[in-house]
């Protein structure tokens, strides 16, 4: 080994990061194949379940009732901004493009809840899980976006389905993230009281953690839900249709008027998703007493059929005193 | 002994570190006392050494300042901190030896707890949190609902149910801390500085309540506190603690005549000793008139006093038939002074 070898080690050194990748991957596709093929089936059918509701309704139906559900979840501002967003989707053309992206959209969530919110709890109880989960999730979301396409084609093909996949699998840390911090930073003394008095770690999760938990871990599905909605135009590339798909056909074909279609569609979806995600994450003393239920479009209903007219005024510091 | 005591812990230790063995060898031999712990072991002595018994009824503080250890010697009693060494007994079961499941119905069946900073659940109303002793136990709906309504009422919170803890003032959410603990109606109330975080009239007004509570209900009741005045009214027998350890026990009036160690010495200076002086500590034995009036040797010094704002030249202190000494008008002016002096 000469001088030059030293100064210049990369020219003989190297490291076969490439080939193992490869080999890695196709070890994977060859003998896990079906195991892949079979994760797609309740995928697919729960996209499905989705879509042909969102596609079967009346246009008219869907427009109300996320308007409806604005207003209950936030108030009736925000019920009124996703009224008028949802119409004006239509308007400009892109309501089945929108639709499709909906229940793209709402299938990755569900998926990263159902996957994101079980190990945010368990990296919560365990020091050990979080430190084995946390580079994961650092690697998770440092890699760039696009990268995750390759492998979701090789494994699971291209199309809808494998685009819940992969928005799924890309949406999920920040709700790792969040639900383990939100667990972690529940005051203590209020957990120490649900042991004082008796409560199972069960007990104690449900009834005690989770809800004290509450908004953090909604601000994590806030941010699952919008990084979800930020990947719809990526995974267009692997052939997801929806809004995304007009952006990018927008882009390919330098098509001004698809790309403006589906960009407004996509930011009104996400500003409706984005007000109603977080309204989720509202605690009582938000909503000026009431509770979720006790306001909004039901809280009328509800108190339209109450018999007992009980007004609950909240007492001035000097009733009590 | 005939009955249980319902709460006894024997030379109870509790070390936090990683070395904690190491440092209760140490400790137990004597060997490191708080300060040389942490130096040698990076261990910190929370309970030396601790025994005490509460027997049935009666209301026992610990008294400490802060970092004396008492808050963590309350959580050994229902387990919410396990010892390094030693026994807790609770009715004279070991509470070590119970397994999970034993555990939590002990919590939750014998033992209410109330905090310092309340801890209420926020997303609870005021009557799902009284009725979460019972909600754990799985006890029917509306059985909860009329034991929290109940519970309520004793601390005058009747009809509050539906509120929410924000919606009331500290003062209330204590009294809330306090329903929440005896709606399960437990044996043991273990209280942890629960009017501490009070303003000073609020406190005074919880005390003299949770007093005619617990004289009705004859609960037996741990209750830790910083405030010497506090452990004086409240306490039937008191405990000081320093640095991990019970420098002494008795009742309010043995600590504040007869401190054991310089430092209950320092603590009770500034308490007078005037209510907790008997007949017997300040009579002489001179001669006493046939006419004076006639009073037993544990009589208090106020009731002395109106005996002398009636008139009375000296009084007659007398167990039976025999005569003790007497008191003068000048005996009770020098305990006076002496008293004064003192502070």
């Amino acid at each position: 080994m000469d001088i030059s070898t030293l100064l210049d080690p990369f020219s003989i050194l190297h490291l076969p990061l490439a080939d193992m990748a490869n080999d890695f991957i196709r070890w994977l596709t060859s003998n896990f194949r079906d195991v892949f093929r079979a994760m797609k089936v309740p995928v697919k059918i729960l996209l499905d379940l989705i879509e042909d509701g969102l596609r079967g309704a009346p246009q008219t139906l869907i427009v109300l009732l996320i308007g409806l559900l604005g207003w209950q979840v936030v108030n009736r501002a925000t019920g009124l901004l996703a009224f008028f967003a949802m119409t004006t989707i239509g308007l400009i053309g892109a309501w089945d493009a929108a639709m499709t992206s909906l229940s793209v959209l709402t299938s990755a969530v569900l998926l990263a809840t159902m996957a994101g919110l079980p190990v945010g709890i368990l990296c919560s109880r365990s020091n050990l899980m979080w430190a084995i989960v946390r580079p994961i999730l650092d690697f998770m979301q440092t890699v760039p976006s696009f990268t995750y396409l390759v492998p979701v084609i090789l494994l699971f093909g291209i199309g809808n389905v494998p685009g819940v996949i992969v928005t799924a699998f890309f949406a999920t840390p920040p709700l790792i993230r969040l639900t383990n911090l939100a667990l972690r930073s529940v005051r203590e003394d209020l957990v120490e009281a649900g042991n004082a008095f008796g409560a199972s770690p069960w007990k104690l999760l449900w009834a005690i953690e989770m809800p004290l938990a509450r908004p953090t871990i909604m601000a994590g599905l806030n941010q699952t839900v919008m990084l979800s909605l930020a990947m719809s135009v990526i995974a267009s590339m692997i052939s997801v249709a929806g809004l995304g798909r007009l952006v990018l056909v927008g882009i390919s074909q330098l098509d001004m008027a698809r790309a403006a279609t589906g960009g407004v569609g996509i930011v009104l979806l996400a500003m409706v998703f984005d007000r109603i995600t977080q309204g989720f994450g509202l605690t009582r003393r938000d909503r000026n007493g009431h509770s979720l239920w006790e306001q909004g479009p039901v809280g009328h209903l509800r108190a339209l059929f109450s018999t007992s007219q009980k007004t609950q005024d909240i007492p001035t510091e000097e009733e009590t005193l | 002994m005939t009955t249980t005591p319902p709460v006894h812990c024997k030379n109870l230790w509790k070390i936090f570190g990683a070395r904690s063995a190491e440092a209760l060898a140490a400790a137990q031999a004597g060997k490191v006392d708080k300060e040389e712990a942490l130096k040698q072991f990076g261990c910190v002595i929370g309970v030396a050494d601790a025994s005490f018994t509460v027997n049935e009824g009666e209301v026992f503080c610990i008294m400490g300042l802060s970092g004396s250890g008492k808050s963590t010697v309350i959580r050994h009693v229902n387990r919410l901190i396990e010892p390094t060494a030693g026994q807790v007994h609770v009715e004279g079961r070991d509470v070590m030896a119970l397994n999970a499941t034993e555990l939590r119905n002990v919590r939750a069946r014998k033992i209410g707890m109330v905090f310092q900073h309340m801890a209420l659940w926020p997303h609870k109303t005021i009557a799902e949190n009284v009725a979460f002793g019972l909600e754990v136990q799985n006890s029917p709906r509306n059985k909860r609902r009329s034991a929290a309504e109940e519970a309520l009422q004793k601390v005058g919170l009747g009809g509050w149910g539906e509120r929410y803890p924000d919606q009331l003032s500290g003062g209330m959410q204590q009294r809330v801390g306090l329903a929440r603990a005896m709606a399960a109606d437990p044996d043991i109330l273990l209280m942890d500085e629960p009017f501490s975080a009070l303003d000073p009239l609020i406190r005074k007004d919880l005390q003299d309540e949770f007093l005619k509570l617990s004289r009705e209900m004859k609960k037996t009741t741990l209750f830790i506190t910083h405030d010497l005045d506090e452990a004086m009214r409240m306490g039937n027998r008191i405990a000081i603690m320093k640095d991990g350890r019970i420098v002494q026990t008795g009742t309010p009036e043995s600590i504040v005549l007869r401190p054991e160690t310089d430092y209950v010495a320092r603590f009770v200076q500034s308490i007078s000793t005037l209510k907790y002086i008997s007949a017997a500590e300040i009579m002489t034995n001179k001669p006493v008139m046939p006419n004076a009036p006639v009073f037993g040797p544990s009589t208090p010094l106020p009731a002395l006093l109106d005996a002398f704002k009636q008139g009375a030249d000296h009084l007659a202190i007398k167990d039976g038939e025999t005569v003790l000494g007497r008191i003068g008008q000048a005996d009770v002016l020098a305990t006076v002074q002496s008293d004064l002096a003192r502070v």
